[in-house]
């Protein structure tokens, strides 16, 4: 009797272990996260995705209020630079690691533009860019992506449904390109 | 053979208890950090790299991409004020005003988080679209049926979830359930 409990309790203690191992696995493994959802789309290219419906949607409890367009981005080959006009109404950018964590999110208010500019890097380029160059940088939005691949949600609300064909014609005209830094420097 | 046999149990043991107690904590979104008004429930450091082990794996688990914290904040019900399970085949009312935000929209969704057909195409509100009392308070008629008013239809199915979200708003990791935010109130008004 002794031995069943113990091995019971062993058993439970283990099962802890286990409970652990799979949660933190877990986003590691999955196969329905959003990234891979997204996963058939060009890297580095922004996509208008199509608005939610009954039938189908390209991720569950997605806001129907919004067009939403993403950009599944590498920054292997270098710094991408992303240019997004701003919607009938609130439009945001919000930037998303590999495994879905949200790290950084900006709106038209706080950008205070109409088309908002960002150039997004790791931080190793960040570190990487010649001096005079980052001076000139201070008043473009850097973003510093803790991964080298990842996602960028853009989202532009139409506060009424007349406003749907306004909000994705500004999402239509999205970009998210790899940025050739020597260009940049070579127009000061 | 009793090494076996008592090894053997103990893995199975293990197995049921480890594999159950996740399914069971990410299927009841068991992540650290809720805020809780009401009947609303809201996850604001899901939406941030602070997010625990539990917020990411629920997140890879349903497929969604969290709102990240500097867009907004979502707030979640499937019960009434009472407590009672949000049914389709009822009529539910959600009244009261909101908490400061620049837009807000309030969307129902089944237990996955498809949107709900319905013979009129609606799936939620925007706060601007909202008929308003005199006051700024609004009434929204969720139910199978069209009602006048703000009427959301539920098309009848049997279990729900409202989301509520509010877009440039100051609510955060910081806000304190016990402070003043005033959410709207819902409660299940009949049921046939």
């Amino acid at each position: 009797m002794m031995r069943w409990l113990l091995l019971l309790l062993g058993g439970a203690l283990l099962g802890g272990i286990v409970h652990l191992a799979t949660v933190i696995a877990l986003p590691r493994t999955a196969t329905h996260d959003a990234y891979s959802r997204l996963a058939g789309n060009a890297v580095n290219t922004v996509v208008v995705l199509p608005a939610p419906s009954p039938d189908k949607a390209p991720m569950p409890f997605m806001d129907p209020a919004f067009i939403s367009a993403v950009c599944r981005y590498d920054l292997s080959s270098g710094p991408l630079k992303l240019t997004v006009p701003v919607g009938p109404a609130y439009t945001s950018i919000s930037f998303y690691t590999r495994y879905d964590v949200a790290y950084y999110a900006i709106n038209d208010r706080a950008a205070g533009r109409r088309i908002i500019e960002l150039d997004l890097m790791t931080a190793e380029q960040h570190n990487e860019m010649p001096e005079e160059e980052d001076v000139t940088a201070a008043d473009r939005l850097i973003v510093e992506s803790p991964t080298k691949t990842g996602l960028i949600a853009m989202r532009a609300l139409a506060p009424e449904p007349d406003l749907m064909p306004m909000a994705r014609a500004a999402l239509a005209g999205a970009r998210c390109e790899p940025q050739d830094l020597s260009k940049i420097s070579n127009n000061q | 053979m009793r090494l076996l046999v008592g090894s053997l149990f103990a893995f199975i043991v293990a197995a049921l208890v480890g594999l159950g107690s996740t399914y069971f904590a990410l299927s009841r979104g068991a992540a650290f950090g809720a805020l809780t008004i009401g009947n609303w429930t809201a996850w604001p450091k899901s939406g941030t790299t602070d997010a625990d082990p539990y917020a990411r794996a629920t997140i890879a688990r349903s497929g969604q991409l969290p709102i990240a914290l500097g867009d907004g904040v979502s707030f979640s019900a499937q019960r009434d004020g009472k407590g009672r399970i949000l049914d389709g085949r009822c009529t539910v009312v959600v009244s009261g005003t909101t908490p400061a935000a620049r837009y807000w929209t309030l969307t129902l969704y089944n237990v996955t988080g498809e949107l709900v057909a319905n013979s009129v195409g609606r799936y939620g509100f925007t706060s601007e679209e909202i008929l308003r009392n005199a006051d700024g308070s609004f009434v929204i008629t969720v139910a199978p049926r069209a009602s006048a008013g703000n009427w959301l239809p539920t098309g009848g199915i049997e279990r729900y979830e409202l989301v509520l979200r509010f877009y440039d708003t100051a609510i955060g990791v910081a806000t304190r359930a016990s402070r003043e935010l005033p959410m709207p109130a819902v409660a299940t008004r009949g049921c046939p």
